[in-house]
């Protein structure tokens, strides 16, 4: 196979190009694995935060792939996001448990509070709110889930204590 | 062989048959809605579940390989029920406006239901949204798509182009590209053999019957009919008649009938092309062996989807194509100047339709450059299946028409025009001609077909010496010419990387768009017939044998058409009405000017 050169969009900032590279080794690691396209969305998210159109794109062409098959396994996967995310993930459990005990509630305030509607971003791209379909500890219901730390029994009254942690 | 029992009756069948065809082979018909033999093959719809004893789960008979000793049962309570079920989902967010469906009795969805015996909508679903992407060529209908995956298959196996892949899950899946982008936005090549597969009304041309009707009623135009050689041995498909029925003569009989004021034949301007491309062909190689510049190899540049996935995925290469436009648009601008002066007619008063097998030819008529004095060349182009359905609307009875014959003088052809429809076709078709022309003999093959042209695989090649030419042609002498042959996409990116490498050994490469040829093409009758294309093409090959003449260069009008008006072929003439050129478009439509899609 000869070898292949490496096109990056125009207009990338310096951060920007930097991270396309960082991917683009990525690429060249994975290239001859088979099935390797979900590892490589899954790093390439990583490293850029999240999957907009134009790293579709660069990932398909380096792949030799079509940007539709790309976007088709980038949609139907709810892990990756084709949108901007905020520097930290928060999801409330809506599994059964949770959501008898309360998940619901702290859904409805968090939403009043960051001032973001599920699945989106906060303005100051602190958290990206999201709900969970049971994280598997129900005996801690209800849970809420920042990044990969796990908080149990949660209130409205605890929420903000919780948050604030995550203020820097 | 493998021994296995279906329904109770002892059947032996060679290892690696699926359930589905050992069935099948043995008088059982097990109902199926995915499977397309020898191109949808995954078992993603479900529908056809089989019993076997000792397995856990129903089993996807279309995929499901016999093993000895195998009990299988295909229609059980727990099959049918389990059918039915899978069948009710399936239509649960589906559009059932089936009385306004163009699709109505000939849908397969429908033809199952009624098969399955299914009387109730027992799930409701998460009807899809009614997204209608209405691009040159295709139409596609986001809110009849029940997402078996046909088309997916053959858009990114088949042809290798990948345009359109499911996107999000659930409820929310779309097959549609990226972003939500139009077809026409994409590299989409137009091919239309995702129409062609698809069960329901979800793909589809776009319509091109309304322009034709409107037209057909205008008093004040001259409304000129061509069809394509292919058009003539499937038309009768859409009439009950089986797969390769030559109805040539019942074909210009209803086009008649239908009002058309000329009724004329692609074919005549096939041999044009012939003339034109194999001329162009020798100016190329006189140019390379003497040290000039000329590109070779040359590529034919009659199919149009061909033409728009070169101009996507190679736009370097675009030299190699011959600059011939395809034969429907070299007769549009004959029809509005030479036969438009005959006649004694003005050409804004000609309206030129194209009955086509093909789905590209709609989107080739729009393009800029197939124009002349400011009049498109051809103004309408409906399919096989369009002029099948208008046949029906006007209420003529297609199987009862007496033969008839093309008008003239753009309705006489020669047997290779007829091959045209056909893989290796036109290369054939040219090189009767070119070899004819240079060494004044005829091409010595068996009843003039180059054998190793004919058939069906993805790419073929032929290679032959020029001995003993006339005097004109002497620096030809002892040159063995390499030809190659592909139909489908997949094959043509097989071949045009080659070239981008710098490894082609050939001189001249004939590329169809579609795997087959225009037989199947994307606006063909939709065929469960797995020979289907075997039988069209012995229809194409009966025609060209069955004619007086069969080298296009003595047809007696292209003989006189030279005469009479364009002087000589690659003339000065012909290359205002008859040639063209091509634009470089990228995947992404990169090097178009305006930027379109991401």
């Amino acid at each position: 196979m000869g070898e292949k050169i490496v096109k990056y969009p125009d207009s990338l900032t310096e951060e920007e190009r930097h991270k396309y590279e960082q991917i683009a080794n990525i690429i060249d690691l994975y290239r001859d694995k088979e099935g390797n396209l979900i590892q490589i969305l899954h790093l390439a998210q990583q490293v850029y935060g999240y999957m907009p159109i134009e790293l579709q794109r660069f990932i398909a062409e380096q792949l030799d792939k079509s940007l539709s098959e790309v976007s088709g396994v980038v949609t139907f996967y709810s892990f990756f996001s084709t949108k901007p995310r905020g520097k930290h993930t928060l999801r409330v459990c809506l599994g059964t448990a949770c959501y008898v005990r309360g998940g619901k509630k702290l859904v409805e305030h968090l939403q009043k509070v960051l001032n973001v509607e599920l699945g989106g971003t906060t303005e100051d791209r602190r958290f990206t709110f999201e709900v969970a379909r049971c994280i598997g500890a129900c005996g801690l219901a209800p849970t809420i889930m920042i990044d990969d730390e796990v908080y149990k029994q949660v209130t409205i009254q605890k929420l903000d204590a919780i948050l604030a942690k995550y203020a820097n | 062989m493998v021994n296995l029992t279906i329904n109770g009756k002892k059947i032996s069948v060679p290892e690696g048959t699926t359930i589905m065809e050992a069935a099948s082979k043995n008088g059982i018909q097990i109902p199926r809605l995915c499977y397309l033999p020898n191109i949808h093959e995954v078992g993603s719809c479900r529908i056809c579940v089989v019993e076997v004893e000792g397995a856990k789960t129903l089993q996807a008979s279309c995929i499901a390989k016999v093993a000895e000793g195998m009990v299988v049962t295909t229609n059980s309570p727990r099959v049918r029920k389990a059918r039915k079920i899978l069948y009710q989902l399936i239509i649960s967010d589906h559009a059932k406006d089936c009385l306004g469906c163009a699709r109505s009795q000939s849908c397969e969805l429908q033809q199952l239901g009624k098969t399955l015996g299914v009387e109730s909508q027992y799930f409701e679903g998460k009807p899809q949204k009614q997204h209608l992407d209405k691009s040159l060529a295709i139409t596609k209908d986001s809110s009849k798509c029940i997402l078996c995956r046909r088309c997916v298959t053959i858009c990114n196996e088949i042809q290798g182009v990948g345009v359109i892949n499911p996107q999000n899950r659930g409820f929310a899946t779309v097959i549609e590209p990226a972003a939500e982008l139009p077809l026409d936005s994409v590299n989409c090549s137009m091919c239309g053999q995702c129409t062609v597969v698809c069960p329901v009304n979800a793909l589809k041309e776009t319509d091109g019957i309304e322009q034709v009707w409107d037209a057909l009623g205008n008093k004040s135009k001259r409304v000129v009919v061509l069809t394509a050689p292919a058009v003539r041995v499937a038309i009768a498909e859409e009439f009950g008649c089986e797969a390769g029925t030559v109805a040539t003569g019942k074909l210009v009989s209803a086009l008649r009938a239908l009002g058309f004021d000329d009724v004329f034949d692609t074919n005549w301007a096939a041999d044009l092309t012939i003339v034109e491309e194999g001329t162009e062909f020798l100016g190329r190689i006189k140019a390379a062996l003497k040290g000039g510049k000329a590109v070779l190899p040359m590529i034919t540049s009659c199919s149009p989807g061909w033409i728009k996935y070169i101009e996507h995925t190679f736009p370097a290469q675009l030299a190699h194509l011959s600059t011939c436009k395809s034969p429907h648009m070299m007769f549009g601008a004959l029809a509005k100047s030479y036969y438009a002066e005959k006649i004694n007619t003005a050409p804004e008063d000609i309206f030129v339709v194209s009955v086509m097998p093909c789905t590209a030819k709609k989107f080739e008529i729009n393009r800029p450059e197939m124009q002349n004095g400011g009049l498109p060349n051809v103004d309408a182009v409906i399919t096989t299946r369009e002029l099948a359905a208008m046949i029906n609307e006007a209420g003529i009875d297609f199987m009862n028409l007496e033969d008839s014959e093309f008008d003239a003088p753009l309705g006489f052809s020669t047997g290779a025009a007829d091959i045209f429809g056909l893989t290796g076709g036109v290369m054939e078709a040219a090189l009767r001609t070119v070899y004819e022309l240079v060494t004044g003999r005829e091409l010595p093959f068996p009843n003039l077909h180059v054998s190793p042209l004919i058939g069906l695989d993805m790419v073929k090649e032929a290679s032959f010496k020029i001995e003993n030419p006339l005097e004109e042609y002497k620096f030809l002498d002892g040159l063995e010419i390499r030809v190659a042959v592909t139909s489908g996409l997949k094959g043509a990116k097989q071949l045009l990387r080659q070239i981008e490498e710098g490894l082609s050994p050939y001189h001249f490469i004939e590329v169809m768009g579609c795997p087959g040829g225009c037989i199947t093409g994307g606006g063909q009758p939709r065929s469960t017939d797995p020979d289907v294309r075997v039988k069209r093409m012995k229809g194409l090959l009966k025609e060209d044998e069955g004619k007086r003449i069969r080298k296009s260069h003595e047809n007696p009008f292209i003989i006189s058409l030279y005469e009479e008006f364009l002087g000589h072929p690659n003339g000065s003439k012909s290359h205002e009405l008859l040639h063209t050129h091509y634009t470089p478009r990228g995947i992404y439509n990169e090097y178009l000017t305006k930027t379109v899609g991401v």
